[in-house]
């Protein structure tokens, strides 16, 4: 069975061009507009890998993943972290917060799947 | 189409919601009601503007918004106060990332100049200005270097790296996770087994830190590898593997000069590695949850989704095995083609139509009121109405798409003037049929250069009249009657009644000895011929005077004025109705045609009495309506369909009020009663009749004309003299 | 002056034929959407002698043109044996009221013969050939400028 993937981002394109890279590599995608909206769909979804951008409105990224690692059922998921944001300082601060690793937009759709297959069993 | 192409015109319809944003937070800024969360909607704004624009590679909308959203930050971390001119150099940079969106999206050219010395004037924002040049300069090229790659399928193949290689290296790798690691759901055998698609690889696993299972701390990291790699790959790309854990363990990479151990078997050594995993994790409590405790959840789910949306049509089998649908289950909106909309509206307008002409038909064959036909037919009719008001319902949109076009209007009339003007906006929410929209921008757009144009003074007048430099100009939006009601009002000199009438008496519009009122003067600039070069700019001209303006607004079935206090400022007011599909009106007959009169026109009916209808020279008639002379339009006259006067006496008088605030009676034979009909165009197959705003189709099956009152009432004040109407008028 | 129109000589054309009076005319059958009986029209003010009215066309508002009047005779008095073309002119939808209609023809175009040079407004503007069938005349009339001029908003 396909390995399902969460994209939690507020833009519509960056959504897009998600499902575009993630489906054409194989993956079932489920979409989710923002940190809240993702929690909420983690009520009925068990993604194999989230990827979530930062800088939402309602709930940003850090609050995400906070609210999955706070969360028995989901904190084994890993959580990518997507950003232009390549700076230290975020990066540091979403791992601390239990993100799994990082993908520094524009992504590259090789590169982008490459990191799920470093994080996804 | 190319799925890139499709993305990318989402990516342009969603550049203009961002835009949308970003110029309602900066405003929202500069009035001082904002708070961080609108600073992050401003900033995320131009953030989203730039990551799309660097998947697609647009450099010149990269580099600008990178500057945009660098000036943002500094405001986002406090460095940098939102003072007036910070704001204005906000705002005009957030017309040039319009202007450039645009110009990415249809191929065209934008005024470089002009962007350029915009990001040099955000760039100088910056309180440290030389850092920020170079962390701009060292950020671009990272962002721009973008181009979307077709994912090649050789990526997934797991048997990668086989084949003859010349140039092979062999690390030595000690690789121990910290408990941390797998708190952040990172995997060690995952790592080795990306780490075995670089080359051939031997791995061994030291358990000996396991403790006993009494002391086995449920979150910890016991195990640690040892590992040889022979690969091609560079020490680079066997980091990249660690890159997301080398925080969260102890990590030794070491690149071997010589000979590579023997044939390994990475099938088994990685089976191997995740027997010794599991064997770990299966002793240790916390494991992800068994697909079968997560089913009844998606179920749930998926029921509550069908409660709140439209779309959860599909059974919910489909909706876990479709990738698509599981997605736009998580949404509350669809998406419709307007056609099929406008198609619904349609058919339920012949709907309408025809369950009032089986009501004319139920009452012809003369079924009592109390018969089950007849109340059924009541149903009917309360059910088709409610299906008409909730079909239009879904093409009515808030006002917010027309409003927000306005401040860059006024920004850049100002700027044309050189007045200070601030613009309040209210209402935004307030919802109108789509059509009557698109129809809204041009007469509004008007109204507001009127009104900064004409209405504001320039800063050094308004100082010296003692009010505040920056002029003021307020449009709000609300429903009012079943109409809505859309007002543009400024805080300027007001208009100036001794020029218009002097103006008006020049072009011949009144008589040199008019008596008007301060009302009448000030609706004088809606007359035909009034507006020209000598009172209209370049800027609110484009050609166009206020009369125009109206007309459009007639067109639309709505009605403007304007109301003035000298000092203070003036108002202009349209109403409009909320659909132009529907009307409710009287039907009436006239010289035994039938016609309709809009409701909203109507402000009462009466019988004329033999002693307060009053010739007055020259063929025209007023009619006294408690004590007041109004003057009296004898619409089967109007519309040419008699020769002869109507005896009043034998007619019923509808007094009708026009824009302005004129009253007059329009003399109709008989009232036939209210309703709601659809609104039919004579123009799509004929076109326009003076003093008709449409068609509709009555109970019978025939067609009736609507009546253009406000069309009406000016013919027949053209007709008579003027003067004379006036007099009695006011 | 009798030249004969030649467009294409190969092609065959379907026109429906109808009277007016004591006259024969046809219009091209591709413009006519169907043909319906008389339905009294709502008539419309401010407008030419040869309009009607407009009637319901099944939720659309159809225009009549009496064409009859449009064309130079005594306007019809319509009864229930009349008959409406509804003809499609440009993106317009328009009734014309004539009295009955009698054939329909199919003709090549180098039967239309040019239309006889009796100088009439009437003629030049609407007749576009004539047809001799069966020692008929039938005259082919062109739609275009049946409606009267859209009006140009004053500016």
């Amino acid at each position: 069975m396909n390995k399902t993937v969460l994209t939690v981002d507020d833009s519509r394109t960056m959504r897009d061009m998600l499902m575009l890279a993630l489906s054409d590599a194989g993956y079932r995608v489920v979409q989710a507009e923002d940190g809240l909206h993702g929690l909420e769909v983690l009520q009925g979804e068990t993604p194999d890998v989230i990827v979530t951008d930062i800088n939402m409105p309602r709930m940003d990224g850090f609050g995400f993943i906070e609210g999955v690692r706070g969360d028995e059922r989901h904190r084994a998921i890993p959580i990518l972290v997507l950003t232009t944001e390549s700076d230290a300082e975020k990066k540091d601060r979403a791992r601390r917060a239990g993100a799994t690793g990082w993908i520094v937009k524009p992504f590259d759709p090789v590169k982008l799947v490459a990191a799920i297959r470093r994080v996804a069993a | 189409m190319d799925p890139m192409a499709a993305i990318k015109q989402t990516f342009f319809q969603e550049c203009e919601e961002q835009l949308a944003e970003l110029e309602a937070g900066l405003l929202a800024i500069q009035d001082g009601g904002y708070d961080g969360e609108t600073v992050n909607a401003v900033f995320r704004a131009v953030h989203s503007i730039k990551g799309g624009a660097g998947a697609f590679s647009l450099d010149d909308l990269v580099h600008f918004a990178h500057v945009f959203e660098t000036a943002l930050d500094h405001v986002r971390s406090g460095r940098l106060a939102p003072s007036h001119e910070v704001l204005g150099t906000m705002l005009r940079a957030a017309d040039a990332l319009a202007d450039l969106v645009r110009a990415a999206r249809d191929d065209g050219s934008v005024d470089a100049g002009r962007c350029d010395a915009l990001a040099d004037a955000l760039r100088a924002l910056d309180p440290d200005a030389a850092q920020a040049d170079e962390e701009a300069d060292g950020d671009d090229g990272e962002i721009i270097d973008f181009q979307p790659v077709p994912l090649d399928q050789s990526i997934f193949d797991d048997d990668l790296a086989t084949g003859s290689v010349p140039s092979q290296s062999l690390f030595l790798i000690r690789f121990k996770p910290k408990p941390v690691l797998y708190a952040k759901a990172n995997e060690a055998a995952v790592l080795l087994r990306e780490l075995a698609g670089l080359g051939e690889m031997t791995v061994a696993c030291d358990s000996s830190a396991l403790p006993l299972l009494s002391e086995l701390d449920p979150e910890g990291g016991y195990l640690s590898w040892s590992i040889e790699l022979k690969t091609e790959q560079d020490e680079a790309a066997v980091r990249e593997i660690f890159e997301f854990v080398e925080w969260d363990c102890d990590l030794e990479i070491e690149r071997q000069i010589g000979e590579a151990p023997g044939e390994p078997d990475v099938a088994a050594l990685i089976e191997k590695m995740q027997a010794a995993v599991e064997a770990e994790l299966s002793a240790l409590g916390p494991t992800p949850i068994p697909v079968s405790e997560a089913e009844p959840a998606v179920i749930d789910f998926a029921k509550a989704r069908e409660k709140k949306s439209l779309q959860s049509a599909g059974d919910q089998g489909a909706q876990r095995a479709d990738p698509a649908l599981a997605g736009a289950a998580a949404q509350t909106t669809i998406r419709v083609d307007l056609d099929r909309v406008d198609r619904l509206i349609n058919l339920v307008g012949e709907l309408v139509i025809n369950q009032a002409m089986l009501a004319q038909r139920v009452q012809e064959a003369g079924l009592a009121r109390a018969s089950g036909v007849a109340s059924g037919l009541d149903e009917l009719e309360q059910l088709t109405r409610e299906i008409q008001d909730s079909v239009m319902a879904i093409r009515a949109q808030p006002v917010k798409s027309v409003f927000q076009r306005m401040p860059r209007l006024v920004r850049e009339v100002g700027a044309m003037t050189g007045k200070l003007v601030r613009l309040v906006t209210e209402g935004e929410k307030t919802e109108v049929d789509k059509t009557v929209i698109e129809r809204l921008a041009d007469p509004l757009t008007h109204m507001i250069r009127n009104a900064i144009d004409h209405g504001l003074e320039t800063p050094e007048a308004r100082l010296a009249a003692g009010k505040p430099e920056e002029g003021l100009v307020h449009l709000s939006a609300a429903h009012r009657s079943g109409r809505i009601v859309i007002e543009v009002s400024d805080d300027g000199a007001g208009i100036n009644r001794a020029r218009v009438k002097a103006l008006a008496i020049g072009k011949g519009l009144i008589p040199a000895d008019a008596a008007l009122t301060d009302d009448e003067i000030d609706n004088l600039i809606f007359l035909p011929g009034f507006s020209t070069a000598q009172t209209i700019s370049d800027i609110s001209g484009r050609g166009v005077g206020m009369d125009v303006v109206r007309r459009s607004i007639q067109a639309l079935g709505g009605r403007i004025s304007i109301t003035s206090r000298p000092g203070h400022g003036s108002t202009f007011t349209m109403s409009l109705p909320l659909t132009l599909a529907v009307l409710d009106g009287m039907v009436v007959t006239v010289a035994e045609q039938t016609l309709v009169v809009p409701l909203t026109a109507i402000v009462e009916t009466l019988q004329p009495k033999v002693a307060d209808v009053h010739g007055f020279g020259g063929g025209a008639r007023v009619i006294a309506i408690r004590e007041h002379f109004t003057p009296l339009i004898d619409v089967g006259r109007e519309l040419a369909y008699r020769q002869g006067d109507a005896d009043p006496l034998s007619c019923v008088a509808l007094l009708v009020e026009c824009e302005g605030g004129f009253r007059s009676a329009l003399l109709v034979d008989a009232i036939l009663g209210q309703r709601q009909v659809v609104i039919k165009s004579l123009e799509a197959n004929y076109r326009h009749v003076q003093g008709i705003a449409a068609a509709t189709i009555l109970g019978d099956g025939r067609v009736a004309l609507i009546l253009d009152v406000d069309a009406v009432v000016a013919s027949s004040r053209a007709d008579a003299s003027f003067e004379q109407l006036l007099a009695t008028a006011g | 002056m009798t030249e004969i129109t030649r467009t294409d000589l190969t092609s065959a054309r379907e026109l429906i034929a109808f009277r007016i009076g004591a006259q024969e005319f046809c219009v091209d059958i591709m413009s006519v959407r169907e043909i319906r009986g008389w339905t009294p029209a709502t008539a419309l003010p401010q407008s030419p002698g040869f309009v009607r009215g407009v009637v319901n066309l099944r939720g659309a508002v159809l225009p009549i043109v009496d064409l009859a009047a449009r064309l130079g005779f005594a306007p019809a008095e319509p009864t229930a044996r009349h008959v409406i073309i509804v003809a499609q002119i440009e993106t317009r939808v328009v009734g014309l009221l004539v009295d009955a209609v009698s054939d329909i023809l199919t003709v090549t175009d180098d039967l239309i013969q040019a239309a006889p040079d009796v100088a009439s407004d009437m003629v030049k503007t609407f007749v576009r050939g004539v047809l001799a069938i069966d020692r008929r005349m039938i005259s082919l009339i062109a739609l275009d400028h049946l409606l009267p001029a859209v009006e140009r908003e004053a500016a």
